[in-house]
């Protein structure tokens, strides 16, 4: 249960062009099956607003034509989408099995320690916060984390490895 | 060398265009598929190539395509299921990502074979490159007449649509796929209706994993008896072998069906033996939700004879000593491997990723996750374990979908197998929680047949 | 149709669930149901207590099934076979799910105001063990409100989607569902909302345990003590027929009709439910027939009265040892 005080809430506007996305998403499906769009649509409006709050989910669910509780079960039900707001960018490590073989612990350890935040917190900058995930298809290239919006994959992680990451995505987002 | 029915070009630099991919012969099968053949030909192709879902069950899937109900004006679509997510297997993500369009290929003349004219892949959303990738070699083959209306002048249509999915290994459930692929939360369906009856919007619909729709076109390229002469018994074709863990060489690998497991793991040309000089300690031949086996039992079966890199010899001594061939997802633990441990960690994973819809998965998996996460912190009792596969055996069987089967089975062959490092991690608590309980008798030479447990 | 369910032969229509022919049988043999609703269509599957074992498929295909089936959920076909409580394996399936469905749940049946009437209670009572084997903190949410007239109590829910079906089907609109997912599931409106409109009350009527209950009636009384009486109303909304359950000349609390099987008779408004409290608002049918079985006539539990087929079958003796221990206790 997410109560409305915890994190602001503050209305939301959609873009013409974030409208157009959904519109072409909304094409690919039969005639009055255009739930089948909610899960892009979500990733399309978290990839805009950093994360899913409740007045851009009541949003879609205007946009698509279904209730507002449909919008807050699906999204609540997969890991992906965030119902608060998360830092600029999100390490999302895998910690199952296969990746743990080759060192995934080690690696989530560092990781806390460099960042000096715990899983799901926020950095003080608001640029970075991380956490582990499940199994992200990548076992033979293990440790692996991703980084959203368009999950691009970091593979064979070690601890220098994970150095740069962090110092490239600070460049990055001080440019 | 094996043949390479899949990943043969997958070196070729630019596979993922459409121009290199028809210079290599792609897109030959749509052709002779579309030009030469009937939908009920290439099934029937499907069906004498022994071609068994890639997935993990194993189901022929030309039987499947079978099955599909084909009512009067009614739809009928043909689902990818590009979910990904069983923990050891990556073989789907590789072959999206380095050749894209022999999943559209194969989506192609699947979709011709079953009558449908909207086709979906549903990849799961952490794959956002991959569905990039697919999206732009999508547009490639629609810009070349591939699809679209009248495919190559033959009057066929086929519109084809990836759809992200939102984080969720449930969602690798057929009818939870499809769920999610309305828009819903991926709660499996209660089954019947299949889905070949009443699957997406109600309609007949065939769902496929992305290797098994990508081995559509070597058969109808090669004939469906060709291939069927590859691999071993019912075991047909060659398949994709997820490699992870302690090898020296992970990765993945196409084999002929039937090739040793020793050969597998410590030839040069698969997996190049155990990585650091160590031994090994345990495989999970089929992703992790198949029974782990200690070393010997895995190369050999308790028959003494050679195990193979086979649906049935995989499963050869049942659930008492064999594991399965699940979806190819091969994981290699080393001396230095704590089986406790692992078993925990993969039952944290099946907690995590129950979708809370039926009790007794919804429940036992936090439960059994709970007395793994005391033994392995070294708060265990010796009644533990059999406390362990008591909750296993009430999951097992009575749940709505297969999740709970493979929350169980990994515990209870654990159990089973390394039962004595179990107990170790009670009796030697707190130096459990300092060192491993190393190799002990795992890869010795198995015991006398007699011995076996029932 | 024919259908045999322990020795037990009934004709039913062509698409009759298995359950629903053991219920047109009655009595001992009928499974279980914690979230099948004959009323709400969708419904059942999903809590498994109701699994039986199928040992002939039909006439045309004799083979067993492989697994138990959810018997709400299986539609019968002709000469097929079923065993419930003559089959240990499904006693011994049962006796699983009743572990897992309480293993989590808070047993605050003391200050909880479905006791009395709530399903899990005789579910646990008839196949439950004594003891728990679970040793860990028992799962807690925060507490929401969803308004002055539905009280939820997320810690009893068992998730059996009946009060989301009954949103659908019986009201205009639904403001709550099923969040998150795994054993974090709960029933929630995500961010505060009162579930309130003309047909929302039916939501406390289908609850099968104290998760939803009447906020009107919260702590007023044990159900085992108040006098239910059959009662009409001419009603502008729904049918009217209620059941008025009095303490002493006060009415404290209204529900729809309920059958044997804990299922209303037909859903009521929120006007009948809330809103008429006084005998003057009523016409009054007469005292409500509760079964002699009940708690609320009996004010205790019955013992077990095994069946003959039990009572004679070593197997079934022995799958249902834990009963009989009991009962010497007694």
């Amino acid at each position: 249960m997410l109560r409305v005080e915890d994190t602001e809430q503050a209305p939301v506007e959609f873009s013409a062009a974030l409208i157009a996305k959904f519109d072409d998403i909304k094409s690919r499906y039969p005639e009055g099956k255009q739930k089948s769009a909610l899960l892009p649509i979500l990733h399309e409006t978290q990839a805009e607003f950093g994360w899913l709050s409740a007045p851009s989910m009541d949003k879609v669910a205007a946009y698509l034509d279904i209730l507002p509780i449909e919008v807050y079960e699906v999204a609540t039900f997969y890991t992906m989408y965030f119902m608060r707001p998360q830092g600029k960018y999100v390490l999302e490590v895998c910690r199952t099995g296969p990746c743990c073989l080759v060192g995934a612990e080690k690696i989530m350890d560092y990781i806390e320690q460099q960042l000096g935040v715990k899983e799901g917190e926020v950095t003080p900058d608001g640029l970075f916060s991380w956490r582990g995930v499940e199994c992200l298809a990548a076992c033979g290239f293990g440790p692996v984390l991703q980084i959203g919006p368009e999950y691009t994959f970091y593979e064979n992680l070690t601890t220098q490895s994970v150095d740069t990451l962090i110092a490239d995505l600070k460049a990055k987002a001080n440019n | 060398m094996g043949r390479k029915l899949l990943l043969e070009h997958i070196n070729v630099p630019g596979i993922n265009t459409l121009e290199v991919y028809r210079q290599k012969g792609g897109y030959a099968a749509v052709e002779k598929a579309l030009k030469t053949l009937t939908p009920d030909e290439v099934v029937e192709e499907v069906k004498k190539s022994g071609l068994r879902g890639r997935g993990g069950a194993g189901f022929p899937t030309g039987m499947k395509w079978s099955f599909l109900a084909k009512p009067e004006g009614v739809p009928r679509y043909l689902v990818c299921n590009a979910d990904e997510s069983e923990p050891g297997t990556f073989k789907d993500r590789y072959l999206m990502t380095y050749i894209p369009h022999l999943l559209i290929e194969g989506m192609i003349v699947a979709s011709y074979a079953l009558g449908a004219n909207t086709s979906y892949i549903y990849v799961r959303g952490e794959m956002m490159p991959q569905i990039r990738i697919l999206e732009r070699a999508i547009a490639e083959a629609k810009n070349a007449g591939l699809l679209g209306k009248n495919i190559l002048g033959t009057g066929y249509d086929l519109e084809l649509y990836v759809q992200p999915g939102g984080g969720a290994y449930i969602c690798g459930e057929e009818t939870a796929l499809l769920e999610s692929l309305e828009g819903k939360r991926g709660n499996p369906r209660i089954k019947p209706p299949f889905p070949a009856i009443a699957g997406l919007y109600g309609c007949p619909t065939v769902v496929n994993n992305v290797e098994s729709i990508a081995a559509v076109v070597p058969i109808i390229n090669e004939g469906g008896d060709e291939y069927a002469k590859i691999g071993i018994g019912r075991s047909t074709g060659t398949k994709l072998i997820s490699a992870s863990g302690n090898l020296n060489k992970p990765g993945v690998y196409e084999i002929e069906l039937g090739v040793p497991v020793e050969e597998f793991i410590y030839s040069d040309e698969y997996c190049g033996g155990i990585a650091n000089g160590k031994r090994l300690k345990a495989v999970v031949a089929g992703g992790s939700s198949v029974p782990i086996l200690p070393a010997n039992l895995i190369l050999k079966t308790i028959n003494n004879e050679a195990r193979l890199m086979s649906y049935e010899s995989l499963s050869d001594g049942g659930f008492a000593t064999g594991s399965m061939m699940g979806s190819g997802g091969f994981i290699a633990f080393d001396e230095d491997q704590c089986i406790v441990r692992n078993t925990w960690n993969f039952s944290r994973f099946y907690h995590h990723e129950s979708c809370g819809q039926c009790s007794p998965c919804r429940e036992g998996t936090g439960w059994m996750e709970k007395v793994l996460h005391r033994l392995e912190y070294g708060h265990g009792k010796m009644s533990d374990m059999d406390l362990l596969v008591d909750v296993s055996k009430k999951i097992e069987g009575n749940t709505i979908c297969p999740l709970g089967d493979a929350a169980a089975w990994p515990v209870a062959s654990a159990i089973r197998h390394f039962r004595d490092e179990f107990e170790w991690h009670v009796t030697n608590a707190a130096e459990a929680t300092t060192r491993n309980y190393g190799l002990a008798h795992y890869a010795d030479p198995l015991p006398k047949v007699e011995k076996a447990e029932a | 149709m024919k259908v045999t369910i322990d020795g037990i032969t009934v004709d039913v229509e062509p698409g009759t669930s298995i359950l629903n022919a053991a219920r047109q049988i009655g009595g001992d043999i009928v499974p279980p149901a914690m979230c099948y609703y004959s009323k709400l269509e969708g419904s059942g599957g999903k809590c498994r207590t109701c699994l039986v074992k199928v040992s002939k498929g039909s006439e045309k295909d004799p083979r067993p099934m492989p697994k138990l089936v959810a018997s709400c959920r299986t539609t019968v076909m002709d000469g097929m076979e079923v065993q419930n409580i003559t089959s240990p394996e499904v006693i011994e399936a049962r006796k699983g799910v009743v572990e897992m469905l309480l293993i989590n749940h808070p047993l605050d049946c003391p200050v909880c105001d479905q006791a009395g009437e709530c399903h899990l209670q005789d579910l646990g009572y008839e196949h439950g063990a004594a003891k728990t084997r679970y040793e860990f903190d028992r799962r807690t949410f925060e507490k929401i409100d969803i308004g002055d007239k539905i009280q939820l109590h997320m810690t009893r829910c068992i998730l059996c989607y009946r009060c989301v079906f009954t949103a659908d089907q019986i009201t205009n609109t639904r403001l709550h569902g099923i969040l998150n997912r795994g054993d974090h599931s709960e029933i929630s409106t995500y961010i505060q909302k009162a579930v309130d409109n003309d047909f929302s009350g039916n939501v406390i009527d289908v609850c099968p345990v104290g998760a939803l209950t009447d906020k009107t009636f919260r702590f007023k009384n044990r159900v085992w003590f108040t006098k239910p009486v059959e009662a009409h109303r001419d009603c502008d909304k729904c049918c009217g027929k209620v059941t008025l359950w009095y303490k002493g000349e006060d009415v404290i609390r209204v529900t729809g009709r309920k059958d044997v099987y804990g299922e209303v008779e037909e859903f009521i408004c929120n006007t009948c439910r809330f809103e008429k409290k006084k005998t003057a608002d009523w016409t009054i049918e007469g005292p409500r027939k509760v079964s002699h079985k009940s708690v609320i006539s009996a004010n205790h539990y019955e013992t077990m009265k095994p069946l003959p087929v039990v009572k004679t079958n070593p197997l079934l003796q022995e799958a249902n040892k834990e009963q009989f221990e009991r009962e010497t206790r007694l």
